[in-house]
């Protein structure tokens, strides 16, 4: 597949549409000083125990810095603080919100962006901006096709990734194509999360990206060719349901239960948005130390995940001083050691002093994770208006 | 308090009466009782003796009215609240507080402001009267009948009442325990030399109180 | 009748206490009220926040088209009824089998507790118990069934619903149990045996005939109250039933929290929807006590003597075994809480660990926290506000009419998301969401009803004596409700105190809605994790949602034990 022609494509979507507007009222210094004495609670989804780690340490780290009291805002589901930040424009209260940060990408940020429930542009205000060559890199600023505008600062970066035990099986499938036949061959063991789960979608775009004719299609916005295009998607739905655990009429609810059933050899594959997971599973005893991670060859979905700050945070420069920080070397590289989360960096390599290069190059990598020539391709999220589309036909198909 | 007092004081009724809801219990009664000396109502069971007393002592069931006057060494009582009224009262059942030992129930009896030692000492006082010097730390669950009712009685007495009342204490007792608790409480009373009203059906009870005797009516 | 005009006493001087009981009405149902305003509005397309200035049908239009919600409702409406109707009959029977028997204080023993561990555990215990990688299919694997992966059954969570009115049942009839317990004390259950069994009916059927009509209208209440819980419950059913399958309660919380903000509407509408059904809930139980009560007489005049053999077995069966599920459950999940390595079929644990309790402590310790002062404060304002109400019953001599009781249940028989929906944008507007003020408020709608539930019949059932006695000795008011009430209750006091608390501890919907994601609970906790999470930490937050109600009810047990010890010396 044409991956560089279909990201060439996405980016003369997005440059179209983007632009950043660089307005910069206060100094960095004075947003520090402000920042200092301030309470950040930072929403953040906390269904992980490595991740809420990491955040327990940026707050660690913001007290001594930047007198910075992190409180971390543990969602379930990111929307939560999105509807948080509506019921308060309803209620009236523009300012001295209750949100100051939130962890944030995809449709969640589409909707605060849309309805104006975004401070911004942040990202020319921030110093360690500069360390990502975003020439280089442009689909840093393309949120699932959305130019970010400067609305919310880069945080990390994800990609989909598989995970087997070699105890159970000796070949791992390579493609969507190969996933159903192992799955017709071994009926009952391969599952996905349901949509609108983050993780079950990615699994239908991963599979639309493998079937459909045109895959450039997808970058725009869906329209009357949905049918057409999302045909094939169907197609293979309607052979693997059949196959899946529970015949398909159940799902696990994400990459933690989708671990859970692996370990119980329930199922013969995990699904993760982070590389690092298998390696981090076996160092938490959730999985044994015979799980490896894999790849399809033709590339996997992986997108950019962020963070924002509402229109009415009533912190602003904490959470300001707070995105400048998860910027920081420092804070990328211990995301990505695969001990803590294993979260690829946003950063270029490139743009780092020597000693910020070295604290990556030093990061051991866990035994089930793959190396970054490894990862392989990755592909460009569709635009989301594909996916709203693709959740509510699939409820239809597959829901009850 | 205890000394002499005019002939007139005492408790007094005058048309006295219960209504549960707008309907006599009983005819109106008019009745003297002078300190020192002991009156006896008798009635049937439902007859309203109880709850005339109540009445009395302030804790009527907000269902009944009192009408007539009531009035004690010359104070009207109505409308005055029972902790006001000093008006001691024995029931039935000793009604020893379970969670207080004998010395803290006979304690509660006594009026509030008095010093330590000074509790103590009546306590002792009223505890060695009753035969049962070194009781005070007891368990009243611990007691027999006879000892409960008359620490019940004494509690009742550390009060300083004007007025005892007396509903049935002696009706749950054996014979033999009853004669000699009755002859306590009007010993006690008489040493007091306070009015004393007894309800009950028992004819002995009235007879033993000595005193005037009244029959509740239908109406 | 000579006048008497000034109150015949002091006792109804009860100066501010009078306006206790209606202030306490005030101050809980007026924000209920609100908030089934709040829902209602957005229902019917009203939220001018998201831009619905008009009024229309379109929220209930976009419901009714939305896949599997008819599927939902009815599933919510027979699950909640066939969970009602299993408990009061296992109930009934039981009672009826074992009534005045040996079995009866044994098998109370054994429900109390359980009645004091949270919904959500119980629920997570049964999970784990009956999931085809569970216990049971672990401890006969491989050697009996030949699994040595677990097998692709969906039996907990299941699509039907069978295990969601499995854990129902396994709470209500602890619950139903214990409230048809107090009302025993109010029937002359005793003596009507005696004169059924005279005349020849045996011990089941003269319950059922004698005692049973009387009993009812006592815990006709509760029963409604268990109804409406039992089809409106939201996280038994996140963590029982599959994903595809929820109740109608799991879609309007999937709805209210989805990042489509035009979703409110149809949730909006979803919450009005599961306050008809419970509604109907309700008119299709209490058309059921018509039949029955008609069938009851009937079978009263043919006068049977005899109940069907095996009829108290089984009820005595179904009982400890909904009972023996549920502890094997917690102990189950207990396991887990120690294990490092727990992998199917091993019947126990391959690696020991206390891991989950040391290095996870920091992560307990907030929602362990937040629990447990949320469940003191909650319990004691409850406590207070009952206490002054119940006071001021007995000095006002105005027992509350059963409306006003009816009132008090609201809470209980509402749906929860029905108002908690429109609550939530009160306390936005207030700035009260995620703030404790709120979630204690919200918490107490829930502990009050049961606290008053579990004090007023001791409080009234006090022999009014003892107060008589006391205010002739010149004791005041306050005095007496000091020294004399307060001690004398102090076990029911401390056992309700406890009912409240366990309450607190178990609330998921409203700690969800009012703490807004920033205060969590334990049980928001264990919840959040149920669908797939580790299993090792849903054992340490279900056993610290287990040991907290328990230690409190320990503890109401023993103090006043300690207190008599203390008072008295040993002989006491």
């Amino acid at each position: 597949m044409a991956i560089s022609k279909i990201w060439r494509a996405a980016l003369a979507v997005g440059l179209a549409l983007g632009g950043l507007p660089a307005a910069q009222a206060q100094s960095w210094e004075e947003t520090v000083a402000e920042a200092r004495g301030q309470t950040l609670y930072w929403n953040a989804w906390g269904g992980d125990e490595g991740i809420n780690d990491y955040v327990a340490w940026v707050g660690e780290r913001l007290a001594e810095e930047y007198d910075i009291e992190l409180v971390h805002v543990k969602l379930s589901d990111t929307a939560e603080a999105v509807r948080k930040v509506v019921a308060e424009k309803a209620a009236g209260r523009h300012a001295d919100g209750s949100v100051d940060l939130i962890w944030i990408n995809g449709e969640n940020f589409k909707a605060m962006k849309d309805q104006d429930l975004l401070h911004g542009p942040i990202t020319p205000s921030l110093p360690n901006y500069a360390l990502i060559d975003v020439a280089a890199n442009p689909a840093i600023e393309l949120d699932f096709t959305i130019p970010t505008g400067g609305y919310e600062s880069p945080y990390g970066q994800a990609k989909l990734v598989f995970i087997y035990d070699t105890q159970t099986v000796s070949e791992p499938p390579a493609s969507m194509a190969a996933l159903l036949d192992h799955a017709a061959a071994n009926p009952g063991r391969v599952t996905y999360p349901a949509p609108p789960q983050f993780l079950g979608t990615t699994f239908l775009k991963q599979a639309l990206y493998e079937l459909v004719d045109d895959p450039e299609a997808l970058l725009l916005e869906a329209g009357d060719n949905f049918d057409a295009v999302t045909a094939p998607l169907w197609a293979y739905l309607d052979r693997l349901h059949p196959v899946l655990w529970r015949d398909g009429k159940d799902f696990p609810s994400g990459d933690d239960a989708l671990i859970r059933l692996l370990d119980e050899g329930a199922v013969d594959f995990a699904l993760s948005f982070h590389p690092g997971k298998a390696s981090s599973a076996i160092a938490q005893d959730l999985l044994p130390d015979t799980v490896r991670t894999f790849v399809l060859a033709e590339g996997t979905i992986g997108n950019t995940h962020y963070v924002a700050i509402p229109y009415n945070a009533a912190h602003k420069a904490a959470a300001m001083v707070a995105a400048n920080f998860l910027l920081s070397p420092e804070a990328q590289a211990r995301k990505q050691h695969p001990d803590v989360w294993g979260d690829m960096t946003v950063l270029s390599m490139d743009r780092l002093s020597e000693e910020g290069r070295a604290q990556f190059d030093a990061l051991p990598r866990g035994i089930a994770t793959l190396g970054p020539a490894e990862l392989g391709p990755t592909l460009p999220e569709p635009h989301p208006s594909w996916m709203t589309r693709i959740e509510a036909s699939w409820l239809e198909r597959y829901g009850s | 308090m205890t000394g002499s007092l005019p002939e007139s004081e005492g408790l007094v009724l005058r048309d006295a009466s219960i209504a549960l809801r707008g309907a006599p219990l009983f005819a109106p009664i008019t009745l003297t009782v002078a300190p020192g000396r002991t009156a006896t109502i008798m009635g049937p069971s439902g007859s309203g003796k109880s709850t005339l007393l109540s009445a009395i002592c302030g804790t009527l069931d907000p269902v009944f009215a009192l009408s007539g006057m009531v009035s004690l060494n010359g104070r009207a009582l109505a409308g005055l609240p029972a902790q006001y009224r000093r008006t001691g009262i024995l029931f039935q059942d000793d009604l020893l507080f379970p969670h207080l030992s004998v010395g803290d129930n006979l304690a509660f009896g006594l009026p509030q402001g008095l010093s330590r030692s000074d509790r103590r000492a009546r306590i002792e006082t009223a505890l060695a009267d009753a035969g049962l010097t070194g009781f005070a730390g007891r368990d009243p669950a611990t007691l027999s009948g006879g000892q409960r009712a008359r620490v019940a009685c004494l509690r009742a007495l550390l009060a300083e009442p004007e007025a005892l009342l007396l509903d049935e204490p002696f009706s749950k007792l054996d014979a033999d325990l009853r004669a000699r608790f009755r002859q306590f409480v009007f010993e006690h009373a008489a040493g007091r030399g306070i009015p004393v009203l007894l309800v009950t059906h028992d004819p002995d009870d009235a007879a033993s109180a000595g005193g005037e005797v009244i029959m509740l009516r239908d109406i | 009748m000579a006048a008497d005009a000034a109150p015949p006493d002091g006792s109804r001087r009860a100066g501010f206490l009078r306006l206790v009981p209606g202030l306490t009405l005030a101050v809980f149902l007026g924000p209920v009220a609100a908030g089934l305003v709040g829902t209602l509005l957005p229902a019917f397309g009203f939220l001018p926040a998201l831009g619905g200035e008009a009024v229309s049908l379109d929220p209930w239009r976009t419901l009714a088209e939305y896949p599997g919600v008819a599927d939902a409702t009815l599933r919510s409406f027979v699950t909640g009824l066939s969970a009602t109707a299993i408990s009061f009959t296992l109930v009934a029977l039981f009672c009826a089998a074992a009534y005045g028997t040996r079995w009866f204080g044994r098998v109370r023993a054994v429900l109390a507790p359980l009645l004091a561990v949270p919904h959500a555990a119980l629920a997570m215990g049964l999970a784990f118990l009956l999931a085809p990688s569970g216990w049971i299919l672990r401890a006969l694997s491989p050697w009996l069934t030949g699994f040595d992966r677990p097998p692709d059954l969906a039996l907990a969570p299941d699509p039907y619903g069978w295990n969601l009115v499995l854990a129902l049942v396994m709470k209500e009839v602890p619950f139903l149990f214990l409230m048809t317990l107090g009302a025993l004390n109010q029937v002359p259950a005793e003596r009507s045996m005696r004169v059924a069994q005279s005349l020849g009916y045996d011990r089941m059927s003269g319950w059922l005939k004698t005692v049973l009509p009387r009993l009812y209208p006592q815990i006709r209440l509760p029963v409604f109250a268990v109804v409406a819980f039992s089809v409106s419950v939201v996280d038994v059913a996140m963590i029982l039933t599959v994903t595809p399958a929820p109740t109608l309660g799991v879609l309007i919380l999937r709805w209210a929290n989805d990042p489509d903000l035009t979703l409110q509407f149809q949730a909006a509408a979803g919450a009005c929807l599961q306050g008809v059904v419970v509604l109907a809930a309700l008119g299709t139980w209490i058309a059921a006590e018509k039949a029955a009560a008609s069938l009851g007489r009937i079978w009263i005049r043919r006068g049977a003597r005899r109940m069907p053999a095996g009829l108290n077995a089984a009820a005595l069966g179904g009982l400890c075994g909904a009972a023996l599920l549920g502890v094997l459950g917690l102990v189950g999940l207990t396991i887990w809480s120690f294990a490092r390595r727990w992998r199917f079929p091993d019947a126990l644990p391959s690696e020991w660990s206390l891991a989950n309790w040391t290095r996870r402590a920091d992560q307990l310790a907030e929602p362990l926290m937040t629990t447990v002062w949320l469940g003191l404060a909650s319990a004691a304002i409850a406590l207070v506000l009952v206490l002054l109400c119940l006071e001021a019953e007995q000095r006002t001599g105005r027992r509350p009419t059963n409306r006003a009781l009816w009132l008090l249940y609201t809470p209980l028989i509402v749906p929860q998301v029905a108002f908690l929906f429109g609550a939530q944008i009160l306390l936005v507007g207030g700035g009260l969401d995620g703030h404790w003020i709120g979630l204690v408020w919200a918490h107490l709608l829930f502990v009050l009803p049961y606290i008053f539930l579990s004090l007023s019949d001791p409080y009234r059932a006090l022999d009014s004596r003892y107060a008589r006695a006391a205010a002739c000795l010149g004791a005041g008011p306050w005095r007496i409700f000091g020294r004399v009430k307060l001690p004398m209750l102090l076990r029911p006091i401390l056992i309700a105190f406890a009912v409240g608390f366990a309450v607190s501890v178990g609330e998921y919907l409203p700690t969800v809605f009012a703490g807004a994601g920033r205060l969590t609970t334990l049980t928001t906790e264990a919840v959040a994790l149920a669908g797939g999470g580790d299993r090792r930490t849903i054992g340490t937050l279900v056993v610290l949602q287990g040991v907290l109600p328990l230690a409190l009810f320990a503890l109401a047990a023993v103090t006043p034990v300690l207190m008599r010890r203390a008072t008295f010396g040993r002989e006491g």
